[in-house]
């Protein structure tokens, strides 16, 4: 496969905790423009890749975005080099405001004599991802106080007035109800359209309907990847979910359609394992 | 109203500077404005805790080290000032009639480099140790306890070295302050306000400070750290930033001190003098701009008024007080303004607006 300009390339990368492999010799590809998704069953080592990629977790192999290498270099400055990230919990700082938070998120290109200066006025960028994340209403609201939903779409914000190359999302609609996932769903692909995006998720439903491409990981591993369909249909995939989590994971996975059952029924079994 | 609030910080300042300024030189005794000079060099070292403490969440109980560097340099030159310019300093003569001056006394004859000294020492100090500390992710219990580590090793070091230093008995009995007799009523009013007037600098670069971008990334690494670097930022030079200003403060207080005082020893700079330091922060409210510069003021009067008409109650009297603020009032004195606030609002929405009458309620549930 030839690689795109500006790509997220990862290459043979491994992360050892005390002489457990977490991850052992992964790679995998992201570009712009597509919803990559980073799949698989607890304790795969989808969080530990990211973690990995960001400069949390030490990681050995090769992780680059355009002709940057970033392993080895410390998180500040892998996200100066353009990527973003968000956490499972989301992480806004609660005691600022929605827009102080962005602001904060958008001071990454300001000198640094320029925090001396109280903020006046507001960044384009900032009312951007305000419109884009559908926080315009609430601006003034002290973040700690929103609904989990708006924590999350706060984050992708925060990271959007970054204005990354590559944006990691680490499981961005767990705890959401239907609509707050199909809203966050149309919100990635629309960014997708000129950045990496690479999603760790758990909900199968959600990755179905928004994945461009897939990647699985077992064990530290990456068991396969492609297309959606392709993914689903690979049997190695299937006795992996099958002889791990039970058939109910499996069963979202190769169902189709109908996310009702999926919501009410398969969801909450699959997260049982 | 929403025009001025942002203001009002600022209108406060002024007002503070107005008492200080020109109230208080008016109305008060030479013995009251001597001590209140005196609070208003602990008023300083508070400002700049409050800033590293209360807004950047580093625990500094050892701010006597910094507050010592400021106050030793101004007392070197003072002593060299009183003693003229060919003899030692009389303490030196007094254990050895042969000693000659060391070293590390000679430049603090100059002015310029006093002051110089009394800057930039705590700056190049804080600066090596800051960077240590925090690119090493040195943090929380152990932070404060090496800061007070060096508070007094710093003050048993001028103990010991009583020949260079003074030891215990420290520097004392100065007779001039930069070419003004200190005798002079006239001049004590003016190194008084001096004083004044550099808290209220002080207080004025920290209202700035906490309002701008820096104000909010500070907060920000207080609460978490980690997610700061995903901002881009590396928490340790924004915590540099805060501690160095502190320690600059703390300085500068230390040397306003010397002249008002008239006094220097170890004592003042050791551990429960730093302790003291902070807990006037603590009681006026470690977060507010205005809280630990009146709290460290309240904590200089209680131990001038009570401490010396009533020594063993008062220490009992201030214990009673910590316990009490630790327990119900978490965020110091400075928070019973915004409890009051939210009391009087609350007081005045509900006869207009009965339907809303169950949102306090939520909200004392909520507390």
């Amino acid at each position: 496969m030839t690689v795109a300009e500006g790509s997220l390339v990862v290459t043979d990368l491994r992360v050892e905790f005390d002489g457990f492999v977490a991850v052992g010799g992964v790679s995998f590809d992201a570009h712009p423009g597509e919803v990559r998704f980073l799949i698989g069953p607890n304790g795969a080592g989808k969080t530990t890749c990211i973690d990995a990629i960001t400069g949390l977790s030490k990681g050995s192999g090769s992780v680059t975005l355009g002709d940057q290498e970033l392993l080895g270099k410390s998180t500040q400055k892998i996200v100066r080099l353009g990527v973003g990230r968000t956490f499972q919990t989301a992480s806004v700082f609660e005691q600022l405001s929605v827009l102080q938070n962005l602001d904060i998120a958008a001071g990454l290109h300001r000198s640094s004599l320029s925090l001396l200066r109280a903020r006046r006025g507001v960044d384009p960028a900032i009312e951007v991802a305000l419109e884009e994340t559908g926080l315009s209403d609430v601006r003034e609201t002290p973040a700690g106080i929103l609904s989990h939903g708006q924590k999350q779409w706060l984050e992708i914000g925060m990271m959007l007035v970054q204005e990354p190359r590559a944006l990691l999302l680490d499981e961005p609609v767990a705890g959401m109800s239907q609509d707050e996932r199909t809203a966050t769903g149309e919100l990635l692909q629309r960014i997708a359209q000129r950045r990496i995006v690479l999603v760790v998720e758990h909900d199968m439903d959600f990755m179905r309907r928004y994945a461009s491409r897939v990647t699985v990981l077992h064990q530290g591993k990456v068991l396969s990847e492609g297309a959606v369909a392709q993914v689903q249909a690979d049997p190695k995939v299937q006795e992996v979910y099958l002889g791990t989590g039970g058939a109910a994971t499996t069963a979202a996975m190769l169902v189709v359609a109908d996310p009702t059952i999926e919501a009410t029924d398969a969801v909450p079994q699959g997260k049982g394992d | 109203m929403t025009k001025l609030k942002p203001w009002l910080p600022l209108i406060g300042i002024g007002v503070f500077a107005i008492l200080l300024l020109v109230v208080a030189p008016a109305v008060l005794s030479m013995h009251w404005i001597n001590n209140l000079g005196k609070y208003c060099c602990w008023a300083i070292a508070a400002v700049g805790i409050g800033l590293a403490w209360g807004r950047g969440g580093m625990l500094v109980l050892g701010q006597g080290v910094f507050f010592g560097l400021g106050a030793y340099a101004m007392a070197m030159h003072l002593t060299m000032e009183t003693s003229g310019p060919d003899s030692l300093p009389v303490f030196m003569i007094l254990y050895d009639p042969s000693a000659s001056l060391p070293a590390f006394w000679e430049p603090f004859r100059s002015d310029v480099f006093t002051l110089l000294a009394i800057v930039l020492l705590p700056v190049i100090v804080a600066s090596i140790l800051g960077y240590a500390l925090f690119k090493r992710r040195i943090k929380g219990a152990y932070f404060a306890i090496l800061s007070q580590a060096l508070a007094v090793a710093l003050a048993v070091l001028i103990s010991s070295t009583i020949r260079e230093t003074g030891g215990d008995t420290g520097l004392s009995d100065f007779r001039y302050f930069f070419g003004f007799v200190l005798d002079d009523d006239a001049n004590k009013v003016m190194v008084f306000m001096i004083a004044a007037a550099l808290l209220i600098v002080c207080l004025l670069a920290v209202w700035q400070l906490n309002r701008s971008r820096f104000g909010e990334l500070l907060i920000a690494t207080r609460d978490a750290e980690e997610r700061v670097r995903f901002l881009g930022y590396d928490p340790a030079n924004i915590k540099l930033v805060a501690y160095v200003v502190a320690a600059l403060m703390a300085s500068i207080a230390g040397a306003m001190f010397v002249p008002i005082v008239g006094i220097i020893t170890p004592a003042e700079i050791g551990a429960s003098a730093s302790i003291l330091m902070i807990a006037g922060v603590a009681l006026g409210g470690r977060a507010s701009l205005f809280g630990p510069a009146l709290g460290a003021m309240a904590i200089g009067w209680g131990q001038s008024s009570l401490g010396s008409s009533w020594p063993s109650g008062w220490i009992y009297i201030l214990g009673l007080v910590f316990i009490l603020v630790t327990l119900f009032l978490p965020m110091g004195l400075s928070s019973l303004l915004g409890k009051a606030k939210s009391a009087v609002w609350r007081s005045r929405e509900a006869p207009t607006a009965p339907a809303a009458a169950s949102a306090p309620l939520l909200d004392e549930v909520q507390k």
